[in-house]
């Protein structure tokens, strides 16, 4: 079996080697585009000016291309149109006004500095609650109060539910914004084949198929002159999977000019590419004498930018809130209202995990304070509420398969040997020392597939996966897919999959991916989708090789396809030593197609398409915090996951991706925060000011597994690469607001800075 | 104006022409097409850049290329001996060291020149060290561990 494996992975070599290929490496040498963007986060464009030789672009260069207009067919919501380069007026700060395009990258950098753009500012809104105010100047006139989505669900009896509790506890979370700040930021590289009048860009993006359609759409041509390859790509983290205006600039620029042209953003640019979260939810849970949660009602409102992003739009952010909200716990009352904002803010693109960390942090936040109301221990209000019956239907009409919600709860109280840690805290308080336990339990929904999408009705229904796997003469395996991996070792545990259907080494299977010219048409990784539907594609597609080989063999070894087994490289007639190796079949699919079985076609190429309708992976996080009352500084102290993601394929892989989604999900507790003036100039804007955490702010993450068999995949695999960013802030705000408690604290946004922390703490001192 | 300027990388001489603007990086992935050292943030904070200059980490993009006239520059092209990989990658290769891949580099040769100077390095100083570059994909508990691995056997 490889599956299960530790396998260390393909991709590494040419990586460790210095080899990568990312898009600035294949950029050298070729005219530069640099963009002149706006200063300003609102203001009327009155004139642009530029140095006469210079080669500049500005909108009305493009204005053949439509307008991007991200849409979701619902009454509740109302698009708005993004132009490719900002037109008459700006709409943030950031936004692209013109490019221009140099022999080098410097020279373009020069040439953009003499661009003078002259700008009316006007008064802009950024922040999301003065968004909703009355007062508040609108961002896009069509949209009144700007409110781009305003959707909201109450079941029936919710009413009755809600009043009738015994226990109203509300909370009120903010999250501020974040950049998903991919260590490699943006780019793309446009050559323009002549003789084919084809372009094919290399571009650093998480959905190849996805951003030919866009650009093919938008320039009004078709698909086959285009193509898309996405090199190696330095991280993404969502952030790559939107469609980048300049890019549309850049396949522009090529054919216009019949030459080679390239895009690298500099991390200035990236802090103002897409943004994340922004979110605040107000939130009252009922609970009845027992501590069980009865109904909930919430507001939920996301302060999602200027601009909707394409293809997935500013609707991913409160729909999933609206779904999703409900977590991990049974109750059949809710009523919710959940809204999509405008403001003069950079648009909001999914960031791992898009909303469920702060509906993470919310719920869990919210059974903490019950708990604490009720004088019922934290743990033992999430028993009481947890789910544990499968598969089982959430008051959305979300069906959850199996899982271990409650085991993992137990399982992680057992690991930090809470009672221990409980007499520690006691002794800690006593001396003046503030320690604190904050449990995270959570659902985390993976490989959405068609019928997910469909639910939420955009434009475009992601959702399968395809793939095309070929088994060559020699023997060798090649799966080509549509999924899109940037870092997860796809590579090296599709191939795991694959070895163990044909009973064959990983090492004779090739993965092919990121090229539209070589792979099916597919929608790239995000969501963590990609072992879950890109995975049961290649299972699918490898059973049915499998059978045809089965079929072969039978014929020549005249044996029963039932008693035939797949062994280190040869097909076996059960408890025998009678066998063909496999390559021998190959070459007999091919070169002897004479002999083949009637009816079997000659070669060894298959397709194979999985579509599932979505698994649930569940986990629990588990912080231990100091936090240190002088400076309002928190140390994280020891970070527990039990986590169940089904059958790992690769655990290796699966605990890295456990440790960088929690290293984010720590970053967004305490350290990570966009910051804007009141005027909407972006004042984080490098990574002096931004702070992505680095190993000194880690801890160790202490990993284990559970393993709940759930045949919603084919595979048993459930997805996880989001889950150590969902669960991890609400852990650290629960044991941060545990740690204070005899102070009577509660820490209810994120990131948590010393800042904050300590003016918490005044605060609480001065009321003592 | 563009100045000629020597520089030895991996023990290679390169006699390029570049402007005296021109970064350490920038002078390495463009003139003398060594795009193993990466460009994350280009003001020294990610450590993406690092390479070895007279056997010290630096981050290649706060240094101009005329500034290393006749200095011994190594990158992460010269780590492997041929097929042979360097006992650094071999194992951030086998702790899982590296997801995207994009900061490696910088990670291999600031932990390399770190070890060749101070082979003895504890686990804080080895924290401490690494604490100067960023890495956005790991956590970076496994470089960590592929540290401590190539520090036992580079000993
Ligand atoms: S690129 Fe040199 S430190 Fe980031
Ligand atoms: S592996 Fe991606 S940034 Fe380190």
């Amino acid at each position: 079996m490889w599956v299960g494996r530790r396998l260390r992975r393909v991709e590494d070599p040419s990586l460790l080697r210095g080899e990568g290929r990312f898009v600035a490496d294949v950029a050298r040498g070729c005219g530069a585009i640099r963009f002149v963007r706006s200063p300003f986060a609102r203001g009327r464009i009155l004139s642009i000016e530029a140095p006469e030789e210079a080669t500049v672009i500005t909108a009305d260069d493009l204005a053949e291309i439509p307008p991007v207009k991200p849409m979701l067919h619902r009454d509740d919501f109302i698009p708005v149109e993004q132009p490719i380069l900002a037109k008459e007026q700006v709409t943030y700060a950031g936004q692209p006004i013109a490019a221009v395009i140099a022999p080098t990258f410097e020279e373009a950098e020069d040439l953009a500095e003499m661009v003078f753009v002259d700008i009316e500012p006007l008064d802009p809104v950024v922040d999301l609650d003065h968004a909703l105010d009355e007062t508040a100047p609108l961002v896009h006139p069509h949209v009144p109060a700007n409110t781009v989505i305003d959707a909201s669900l109450t079941t029936p009896g919710f009413d009755a539910a809600f009043h009738g509790a015994a226990y109203h506890v509300e909370i009120d979370v903010r999250s501020r914004r974040e950049n998903a700040t991919p260590l490699e930021a943006r780019g793309s590289h446009a050559a323009f084949d002549p003789r084919e009048n084809r372009v094919t860009l290399t571009a650093s993006t998480q959905g190849p198929h996805m951003l030919r359609t866009a650009l093919a759409d938008l320039l009004g041509i078709p698909e086959s002159e285009l193509r898309v390859i996405a090199p190696d790509v330095g991280g993404a983290f969502g952030q790559k999977y939107s469609l980048a205006m300049e890019d549309v600039v850049t396949v522009w620029a090529a054919r216009r000019f019949r030459r080679d042209v390239a895009w690298i953003e500099d991390r200035r640019e990236n802090f103002a590419s897409f943004h994340s979260r922004d979110q605040r939810y107000i939130v009252t849970g009922a609970f009845d004498e027992s501590g069980k949660l009865r109904a909930m009602r919430a507001d939920v409102r996301c302060n999602v930018g200027a601009y909707s992003c394409y293809p997935v739009t500013c609707g991913v952010e409160p729909l999933m809130a609206m779904a999703e909200l409900p977590g991990p716990y049974d109750f059949r009352n809710y009523a919710v209202r959940s809204r999509a904002v405008a403001s003069n803010a950079c648009p909001i693109a999914p960031y791992r995990g898009v909303s469920r960390p702060v509906i993470t942090l919310t719920l869990e936040r919210l059974m903490d304070k019950a708990a604490a109301r009720m004088g019922i221990d934290p743990v033992e209000i999430r028993r009481r509420n947890l789910v544990r019956e499968f598969p089982y239907t959430s008051v959305t009409g979300l069906v959850y398969d199996q899982g271990s919600y409650v085991e993992s709860l137990d399982r992680s109280v057992q690991l930090v040997d809470l009672e221990r840690f409980r007499a520690d805290q006691r002794a800690a308080w006593e001396q003046g020392r503030y320690i604190g336990i904050g449990f995270s339990t959570f659902s985390e929904r993976t490989g959405y597939g068609t019928s997910a999408f469909a639910a939420r009705k955009m434009d475009i229904t992601l959702g399968y996966e395809t793939i095309d796997l070929a088994m060559d003469p020699s023997g060798s395996v090649e799966v080509r897919v549509g999924a899109s991996p940037h870092g997860q070792g796809l590579r090296t545990s599709l191939s795991q999959l694959v070895a163990d259907e044909l009973g064959i080494d990983p090492k004779d299977v090739r993965i092919v991916h990121g090229d539209t010219d070589r792979t099916p048409y597919g929608w790239g990784t995000f969501a963590s989708r990609s072992m879950v539907v890109s995975g049961g594609a290649t299972k699918l597609g490898a059973t049915e090789l499998r059978r045809r080989l089965a079929d072969i063999a039978s014929e020549t070894l005249e044996a029963a396809v039932d008693d035939l087994q797949f062994h280190e490289g040869k097909v076996l007639v059960r408890g025998t030593d009678v066998g063909v190796p496999i390559r021998d079949l190959a070459r007999l699919a091919y070169h002897r197609s004479d002999k083949l079985p009637p009816g079997e076609e000659p070669g060894l190429r298959v397709k194979a398409t999985y579509d599932p309708a979505g698994t649930f992976s569940n986990a629990c996080h588990v912080a231990l915090v100091e936090v240190d009352l002088e400076t309002g500084a928190v140390a994280v102290q020891r970070f527990v996951v039990v986590e169940d993601a089904g059958v790992l394929v690769n655990p290796m892989i699966a605990d890295g991706q456990v440790h960088g989604g929690v290293a984010q999900g720590i970053a967004s507790a305490l350290y990570e925060e966009l910051v804007y003036d009141s005027d909407g100039n972006l004042l984080t804007t490098s990574l002096m000011d931004y702070l992505p955490p680095t190993i000194a702010e880690v801890p160790l993450i202490e990993i284990d597994h559970l393993v709940s068999e759930s045949d919603a995949t084919i595979t048993g695999a459930k997805g996880l690469g989001e889950g150590g960013t969902i669960g991890a802030p609400a852990a650290i705000l629960n044991a941060i607001t545990n740690a204070l408690s005899p102070l009577g604290i509660e820490v209810n946004e994120t990131p948590a800075t010393p800042e904050r922390i300590q003016k918490l703490i005044r605060q609480a001192q001065g009321a003592l | 104006m563009k100045t000629p300027v020597k520089l030895r990388v991996n023990g290679q001489a390169h006699e390029i022409f570049v402007e005296p603007r021109k970064t350490l990086a920038d002078a390495l992935r463009d003139d003398c097409g060594l795009t193993g050292t990466h460009l994350g943030c280009e003001h020294g904070v990610c450590g993406a850049c690092t390479v070895l200059l007279d056997g010290d980490p630096v981050r290649a993009c706060l240094m101009f290329a005329i500034q290393c006239q006749d200095m011994e520059i190594r990158t992460v092209e010269g780590l492997a001996d041929g097929e042979e990989l360097h006992p650094m990658q071999r194992a951030f290769w086998e702790k899982h060291g590296l997801q995207c891949g994009f900061c490696t580099p910088g990670f291999l040769m600031l932990a390399v020149g770190a070890l060749e100077r101070k082979p003895d390095m504890d686990e804080e100083e080895l924290k401490e060290m690494l604490s100067s570059n960023l890495c956005r994909c790991t956590g970076y508990q496994n470089i960590l561990a592929a540290v401590r691995a190539a520090q036992a056997e580079m000993q």
